[in-house]
């Protein structure tokens, strides 16, 4: 994945995509949000590929 | 002392002798709920006519020679994204009040009552489940019993304040990252999120379904458990119940921790709260004995997992309201919700996969290890409105981070009681969460009935 995460232009092409309203209000919020969420994704470990997806989880 | 402000347990053994009716029980509470309620903000509706219907048929049982069930004239009170016969289950939100009322009561809800408890209303709570705080832009705030000025924490916080403020001595929550041990921990009540699977969920808006867990919260361990084996059993209503028979623990929890091996989770679960947190996890240990501390790898990861699967997850659930009624959603909540509908799939993906690893990593640890302590939430209740903490020595938004104790648990379903613990001189309390392999709530529960039976760990009701 590229180093260079840009969540405003994630949000304003994907609002679009969507069909979802992005005004100035909910915007910023939105932005810290995606940056915590890609902060997240980054400390997800490398997985094998035969790892088990688990859509339905049975402990 | 009021009867109210005891367990469910006497409260049915009051009714089950006649020493009260349940009829008395009903309207003593009801009167109770009125009194307190509008300081406490814990009750979105209130079933009056029902619960003294309900009342009243037991009372006739009883006079009929019928034998009364565990919890008898019990009131509990459930949190509003529960079904309940006749009420829309608005799940916290303005938008699903406009839904039709529900046809039939929830399955646990159906449960409880057959065992003799009685529904006295439903639950504020955090708009969708997605809160932490048990603040609501529609309802108000939960207020915290201990503290009016503080949180009760989410989004169980309507089932946090009416029992820690002795409104109802059992309530229902949902727990999907960590809600009803939230509460638990900041109310100081004892609370129980099963394992996965095990409760079904029929009746109840969902939240995450691959993370959604409900279970009781209650201010003794023998409610505890009391309420919760009244809930067991198969449902084929919910799709992700696991094919297992009842596994009771009203008989076990008596056991205490005798013979268990218990541990505390160090590493991941040692750092980044406040001295209170782990202060409560070493009084707790040092009056189990334990000296023994073990790491559970990975757990950082499987918080950020939880975490993508709840954006994600979440959003997929609400995004044609995101689109068609974004203006009539708490913007705290809609803008996360935003945020999660624009994730790139592979996140989620990898996110669920890592599951199975993590869960094989927990299973390992539980080879020579009965019970795990760990820390509830990483501080004591904030207060009400505030927005950010310090936390791992960075300022971070309180919302989406009391719960990195409890998410990494919640994202494998292990089965887990929330222990409240106190400090002499602070008003408020502390959780501890005492975690076992799945299907052992049994051996969670002895734990915690050995830590409430040696003053450990005490669920008083508030002001008393």
């Amino acid at each position: 994945m590229s180093e260079t995460f840009d969540p405003a232009a994630l949000a304003e092409a994907m609002a679009a995509w969507l069909g979802l309203e992005l005004t100035p209000e909910r915007r910023g919020p939105v932005l810290t949000h995606l940056r915590i969420a890609a902060e997240m994704a980054a400390k997800l470990p490398a997985l094998d590929d035969e790892a088990e997806p688990a859509p339905v989880f049975a402990p | 002392m009021s009867l109210l402000d005891g367990s469910a347990e006497a409260i049915a053994h009051a009714v089950r002798s006649g020493a009260v009716s349940a009829r008395e029980v009903a309207q003593a509470a009801l009167a109770r709920i009125a009194e307190r309620n509008p300081r406490l903000g814990a009750f979105t509706d209130v079933t009056a006519e029902r619960a003294l219907g309900k009342a009243q048929a037991l009372d006739a049982a009883r006079a009929r020679g019928e034998t009364l069930g565990p919890l008898a004239g019990a009131p509990f009170a459930v949190k509003n994204l529960f079904d309940v016969q006749g009420l829309p289950t608005r799940a916290g939100s303005k938008i699903n009040r406009d839904r039709p009322p529900a046809h039939d009561d929830a399955t646990l809800v159906r449960r409880l009552e057959a065992a003799g408890a009685v529904l006295v209303g439903a639950l504020n709570m955090g708009e969708y489940a997605y809160d932490f705080t048990g603040e609501n832009a529609h309802d108000g705030p939960s207020r915290n019993p201990h503290d009016l000025s503080a949180m009760t924490g989410g989004s169980s916080g309507g089932s946090g304040a009416a029992v820690a403020g002795g409104l109802t001595p059992i309530a229902l929550g949902s727990d999907t990252n960590g809600s009803i041990r939230v509460p638990a921990s900041f109310c100081g009540l004892f609370g129980l999120k099963p394992t996965y699977g095990r409760l079904s969920r029929a009746g109840t808006f969902p939240f995450v379904a691959s993370l959604d867990h409900l279970g009781p919260l209650a201010r003794s361990v023998g409610d505890l458990s009391a309420s919760y084996d009244a809930m067991q059993g198969a449902d084929p209503a919910d799709p992700a119940q696991a094919a297992r028979p009842p596994a009771p623990t009203r008989g076990l929890i008596d056991e205490g921790a005798a013979g268990l091996r218990i541990a505390t989770l160090g590493g991941y679960f040692a750092r980044g709260g406040e001295p209170a947190a782990f202060e409560a996890v070493e009084r707790v240990a040092h009056a189990l004995g334990v000296s023994r501390e073990v790491e559970l790898p990975g757990a950082e990861a499987a918080r950020a997992a939880a975490y993508l699967i709840t954006m994600t997850e979440g959003a997929a659930l609400h995004l044609d309201r995101l689109r068609t009624r974004a203006q009539d959603f708490d913007p705290e909540v809609r803008d996360r919700l935003i945020a999660g509908a624009m994730l790139p799939g592979v996140w989620a993906t990898q996110a669920q996969k890592y599951r199975r690893q993590f869960r094989d990593e927990a299973l390992r640890l539980f080879a020579d290890v009965d019970v795990l302590i760990a820390p509830a939430t990483p501080c004591r209740a904030p207060a009400i409105g505030q927005k950010t903490f310090w936390l791992d020595g960075r300022e971070q938004l309180v919302r989406p981070n009391i719960g990195v104790y409890t998410q990494p648990l919640s994202f494998i379903g292990l089965p887990v009681v929330a222990a409240p613990v106190w400090t002499e001189g602070v008003k408020l309390p502390i959780g501890v969460q005492i975690v076992a392999p799945p299907w052992r709530e049994d051996l969670a529960l002895r734990v915690a009935q050995q830590l409430e039976r040696d003053g450990v760990a005490a669920a008083p009701v508030a002001g008393t």
